[in-house]
């Protein structure tokens, strides 16, 4: 069984049915690339299974389905750490702060040691470390982004849009960086992209969604080699 | 000379009140993004809670004990009035908000006179009226400031070094990444109300022995703490104690030397008004820039 099992998901703002009821898996220790254009209901589908948008069906993460649960419970249960578009960094307090409020949930001895694994993935963030988040640039929030998240211990590390606002070079370190965290951490991430070309290349499967459904999925390089996908979202 | 520091430490003695004020102010402010209009009148009836506790016709505990069980008292109904009141209603308009505010305003008056009557009580204090230091300060006002510093302290240490105090700031600020780490920002919002109306409940509780007990106590004395949360600014809590610090001496100044003791809360309000026209952040505020 599947790490995260997602079952006839739909997910609702207000009246409106954003996500049309399809199935998503992820495999333990794995990868997986959530692609589409604008409106597919790639945000959606994370915030469903972070529990902040009203859903129906089964998202299920280690045999228990966490649809109903509050976003507080999923975090702390299942350890499941969202990195949010946009970054949703904690601007007024410092660097290190922001990494602290990543382990709230955690209650065990090791949180001040896993500073200094942040900073072995990220040394950036410790030459920062004392800074306001806020006055950091966006590829060093995205950083902090990763790293707070990093900072939970997470089975599941959601995605959402990494590269946004970035410049190319600091995307492809910033990708090359989350590959390594998935091997050396055995993190499993659901990642949600605009820069298909990026995710894929990490990632061992792929879902490609088009308005609320799951319009293909299959191995990453398959995906990668379907001409219309190439067209579409690849652009060559 | 003489006067002028009289007039000066005096100021601050009422500064420290109106720090107080400002400051549960600008916490709640900080959370919902509103000025609470009742927190004078949270902070006079936790006030009369204190006198029944420590008067021979209510349960006649000693001062200091009175003033403990006040503190918790006031944190339990801050926190209560969060989330009774104001959770159910936090995607609303403003002026739900405030129309809520006023609702709170006028029963936390008319319950205090109801239960207590309007006539003024006196309110003991711990430190007695004589004079500290000779024509400067009393032994109280001295004692309303060291209490306040003490507290200030604490909530300042609070927030700053407790990892509940940073889930607060975290939550305050910024709401939804909070839950995404796992705080719940709901029961923050509680803890916040509850901190805000104890500390609340300390400035009534120190300006009671000179204005006397009425349930309009406050009245003025919000005012105050408005005009010194506005002129800190209201996104910076150090601002707002700072502020009102700073009101409490003008008030004073002003009142002596310039305009006299009638226009003394005018003062108050000019100054709300040309802060807001000169540099609306205030002081330590910083102009919150929203994407839309």
């Amino acid at each position: 069984m599947a790490l995260l099992e997602i079952k006839g998901l739909k997910a609702y703002y207000g009246q409106i049915e954003a996500l049309h009821g399809f199935d998503m898996d992820l495999e333990e220790g794995e990868i997986t690339a959530v692609l589409g254009a604008n409106g597919a209901g790639k945000t959606t589908t994370l915030r469903a299974i972070c529990g902040m948008v009203k859903a129906s069906g089964t998202i299920t993460v280690e045999g228990e389905n966490v649809v109903g649960m509050s976003t507080e419970a999923i975090v702390a249960r299942h350890k499941i750490a969202h990195v949010p578009e946009g970054r949703g960094t904690f601007v007024r307090v410092s660097t290190e702060e922001n990494l602290r409020l990543g382990a709230f949930t955690r209650r065990d001895k090791e949180i001040e040691k896993d500073y200094e694994r942040v900073y072995h993935y990220f040394p950036r963030l410790k030459e920062r470390r004392n800074q306001q988040a806020g006055t950091l640039s966006g590829g060093e929030q995205q950083m902090l982004a990763v790293g707070r998240a990093l900072m939970l211990r997470p089975k599941i590390m959601l995605l959402d849009e990494p590269s946004f606002g970035l410049a190319p070079i600091i995307t492809e370190e910033l990708f090359k960086i989350l590959g390594k965290i998935n091997k050396e951490e055995g993190v499993s991430m659901l990642v949600v992209e605009q820069n298909a070309n990026l995710a894929l290349e990490i990632s061992k499967d792929a879902y490609l969604l088009e308005t609320g459904n799951v319009a293909m999925t299959g191995p990453a390089d398959k995906i990668m080699d379907d001409e219309q996908v190439r067209k579409s979202y690849l652009g060559y | 000379m003489d006067l002028f520091i009289e007039q000066t430490v005096s100021g601050l003695a009422s500064g420290a009140i109106y720090a107080c004020l400002a400051l549960a102010v600008v916490m709640i402010y900080q959370a919902i993004d509103h000025f609470n209009f009742a927190q004078g009148e949270m902070a006079m009836f936790s006030t009369y809670i204190a006198w029944y506790l420590m008067d021979d016709a209510g349960l006649g505990l000693p001062f200091w004990i009175a003033f403990v069980v006040c503190i918790i008292v006031s944190f339990i109904g801050g926190a209560a009035i969060e989330r009774i009141v104001f959770a159910p209603i936090s995607d609303a308009p403003v002026l739900s908000h405030i129309i809520v505010f006023i609702a709170l305003f006028s029963m936390f008056n008319s319950l205090a006179g109801f239960l207590f009557d309007f006539t003024p009580k006196q309110f003991e204090t711990p430190f007695g009226h004589t004079p500290l230091i000779d024509g400067v300060i009393s032994a109280h006002r001295a004692g309303m400031v060291v209490v306040t510093l003490i507290m200030l302290a604490m909530i300042y240490a609070f927030f700053r070094y407790t990892p509940i105090g940073l889930a607060m700031r975290a939550a305050a600020a910024a709401p939804e990444s909070a839950r995404l780490v796992g705080i719940r920002v709901g029961f923050m919002l509680a803890l916040g109300w509850g901190l805000a109306a104890a500390v609340g409940s300390v400035a009534g509780m120190l300006i009671a022995p000179i204005t006397f007990l009425t349930p309009d106590m406050m009245l003025g004395t919000l005012l105050y703490g408005f005009a010194g949360a506005v002129v800190g600014g209201l996104t910076s809590p150090l601002g707002a104690v700072i502020g009102g610090f700073l009101v409490g001496i003008l008030e004073n100044w002003m009142g002596t030397f310039i305009v006299g003791s009638q226009l003394k809360l005018t003062v108050a309000l000019v100054l709300i008004i040309v802060v807001l026209l000169v540099k609306p952040a205030g002081l330590l505020g910083r102009v919150v820039v929203k994407r839309v």
